[in-house]
């Protein structure tokens, strides 16, 4: 007698493979189908702060944030090495666009460009002594970091101290305000997607992947992680500076834990090594974390649990499950047996 | 005809003197002198463990000295970092190939290309990498065209491993190679590939350090030997003299 039993299969979509090659695509079906998955979600992001309410367009600005600030872990981590102190240059871009609003009168189209240099020239110069440590020993300095450096504001009460800075600049309206960040924040998203996969980028990866044979190739990795930890840090300096001028102020809460570990969330969710999980990672986590407000006390426990049945249920992160459904479908078949 | 270069050349292009390593308890380079001269072709030989790699990794910089001196081009480069060392023009295989696997083979080239010294080389350009990178794949034996030039480097059969390991050392147009093993775990016909390569690159001038087990390729093309024994040079000469000493005799042959 035979048994018939069924058997669940993956399959590539014909055109999947098809697609690879930009020559390929012979239908106008089949150029929307490499053409939505980038189109889709930055018209969506752009017409979002025309239709939603202003309290959540502050969110949306928030997840913005958190999706730059996920964007410039996910860059580091590319490179080897873990973060868990984006704070650092989420306070340093903060601070510095605090200090020359304040303190030498800057425009804010100067201040917040200066700032993002500046911030990450900062963060990539205080982080060059731990550069050689490698794994959890780089993770903890930066951890530590941030959190040092609040305390000595705190001490010194430097740039305001415990006060911080107020009456800083704020954007001429909120539709720029809006829109600087999803600017930002597509410009990072296709600037870094194209940055790993050119050549440099090849070489950075290639750092955390086996650093002996980039060095003995002739590549100073260390040189090559300061680029890169500058890169991240203007990323997240921009953040600071860009939530300064919306805040208005700056102080101590800049180097909170919450930039450190929201950030590494979102891109652990979302899907490491791809920018777009970063992405949706933060839309997701951020919105998310903000509808909890009204749940009270259990906020904490209910976010937390939901980070783990994400990391449990999807642990490649949202973004690659989303796009292995894209190009693939599963079908049952019988198979004898 | 070879054996003159050591006689006419005082300058030598590599002296390592009294190189010391240990790690713990363990003395892996003990004391270690050699002099090796341009156009050379040196072949470092011993038993397992006796400090091959060892030696390897302190003259590439991986690894540092507890006690020594390692000149280059009369230089002191003793302690410098890998990539200082690999843009003076020292480049060296790996005994343990690790390639970059999930990139297709000639990508794996990318990183020694983009490397400063590989733009210095070619007048501050970096040029058409991918190009320049197939044309050393092709060099080392690669088919022209073959789809294994393009598969994932993770993939690769052995022997095209062992290919690209040397490629990888060739992208850096070294004036001096280092080559730890890097016929081990070839096929007799892999190898009737390999060694004419080996052999039109000291044809060409450049100077090589082979650390090599398969003694019978290693003495058609070698100049002279170092044999190593518990990090120690129990020997040094031509090929045929050292093999006659009864240290050597002792400590390597008897355990072949
Ligand atoms: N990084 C290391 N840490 C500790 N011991 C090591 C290390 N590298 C090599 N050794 C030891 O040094 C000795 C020589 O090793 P190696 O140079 O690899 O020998 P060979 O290449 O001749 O087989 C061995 O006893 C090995 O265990
Ligand atoms: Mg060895």
């Amino acid at each position: 007698m035979v048994v018939k039993r069924k058997r669940k299969e993956r399959i590539d979509r014909g055109i999947k493979a098809r697609s690879d090659d930009i020559f390929a695509l012979t239908s106008f079906r089949e150029m929307l189908y490499v053409a939505v998955p980038p189109v889709l979600p930055v018209l969506l992001l752009l017409v979002l702060p025309l239709v939603l309410p202003l309290y959540w367009k502050k969110v949306l600005i928030s997840a913005a944030v958190f999706a730059l600030l996920a964007m410039s872990w996910d860059f580091i981590a590319a490179v080897g090495m873990v973060s868990l102190g984006q704070a650092l240059f989420f306070g340093m871009g903060a601070y510095t666009t605090g200090v020359l609003d304040h303190y030498a009168g800057l425009p804010i189209w100067l201040s917040i460009p200066l700032a993002t240099v500046i911030g990450g020239f900062l963060s990539a110069i205080l982080l060059l002594p731990v550069i050689r440590l490698r794994g959890v020993y780089f993770s903890m300095v930066t951890l530590v970091l941030p959190l040092m450096i609040e305390r000595i504001i705190e001490a010194t009460a430097l740039f305001g101290g415990t006060e911080g800075i107020t009456g800083i600049q704020s954007f001429p309206n909120q539709w720029v305000e809006v829109y600087l960040v999803l600017v930002v924040l597509l410009l990072c998203l296709f600037g870094f997607r194209r940055l790993m996969t050119s050549d440099y980028g090849l070489v950075l990866k290639a750092v955390s992947d086996n650093d002996r044979a980039v060095m003995s190739a002739g590549i100073n990795i260390y040189w090559s992680k300061a680029q890169a930890l500058f890169i991240a840090g203007s990323v997240g300096s921009f953040c600071g500076a860009y939530l300064t001028h919306v805040y208005m102020f700056v102080g101590m809460p800049a180097f909170a834990l919450d930039y450190s570990i929201l950030p590494l969330a979102s891109a652990v969710v979302g899907g490491m090594g791809t920018f777009a999980g970063s992405v949706m990672g933060a839309m997701i986590l951020v919105p998310l974390s903000e509808a909890l407000r009204g749940v009270g006390g259990l906020r904490t426990v209910i976010y937390a649990i939901s980070l783990v049945v994400f990391i449990v249920a999807l642990p490649e992160g949202i973004f690659h499950y989303i796009q292995r459904k894209y190009h693939q479908f599963e079908r049952w078949v019988e198979v004898e047996g | 005809m070879v054996e003159t270069s050591q006689t006419e050349s005082p300058q030598p292009l590599l002296r390592v003197k009294e190189l010391s390593k240990s790690f713990g308890g363990v003395r892996a380079v003990v004391a270690v002198s050699f002099d090796l001269y341009p156009g050379e072709l040196l072949g470092v030989i011993g038993p397992n463990g006796s400090g091959k790699t060892t030696l390897v990794n302190l003259i590439t910089g991986l690894v540092k000295p507890d006690a020594g001196l390692v000149e280059y081009q009369g230089r002191n480069i003793t302690g410098w970092m890998p990539y200082r060392v690999a843009r003076l023009g020292i480049a060296r295989t790996f005994q343990m190939v690790r390639p970059f696997a999930a990139l297709p083979a000639f990508k794996n080239l990318i990183i020694p290309l983009f490397s400063p010294r590989v733009r210095s080389l070619s007048g501050g350009k970096y040029g058409d990498r991918d190009s320049v990178a197939k044309d050393l794949l092709e060099e080392v034996g690669f088919e022209r065209d073959s789809s294994v030039t393009y598969k994932p480097a993770g993939s690769l059969p052995h022997g095209y491993l062992k290919r690209l390991e040397l490629a990888k050392c060739l992208a850096l147009r070294p004036d001096l190679i280092i080559l730890d093993e890097l016929f081990s775990g070839l096929s007799i016909a892999e190898l009737a590939g390999i060694l004419p390569i080996i052999e039109k690159l000291l044809v060409g001038g450049t100077t090589i350090i082979m650390i090599e087990h398969r003694l019978r390729e290693l003495f058609r093309i070698a100049n002279r030997v170092v044999v190593l024994n518990y990090g120690r040079v129990i020997a040094q000469g031509k090929p045929a003299d050292v093999m006659e000493q009864p240290d050597v005799k002792e400590a390597y042959l008897g355990t072949e």
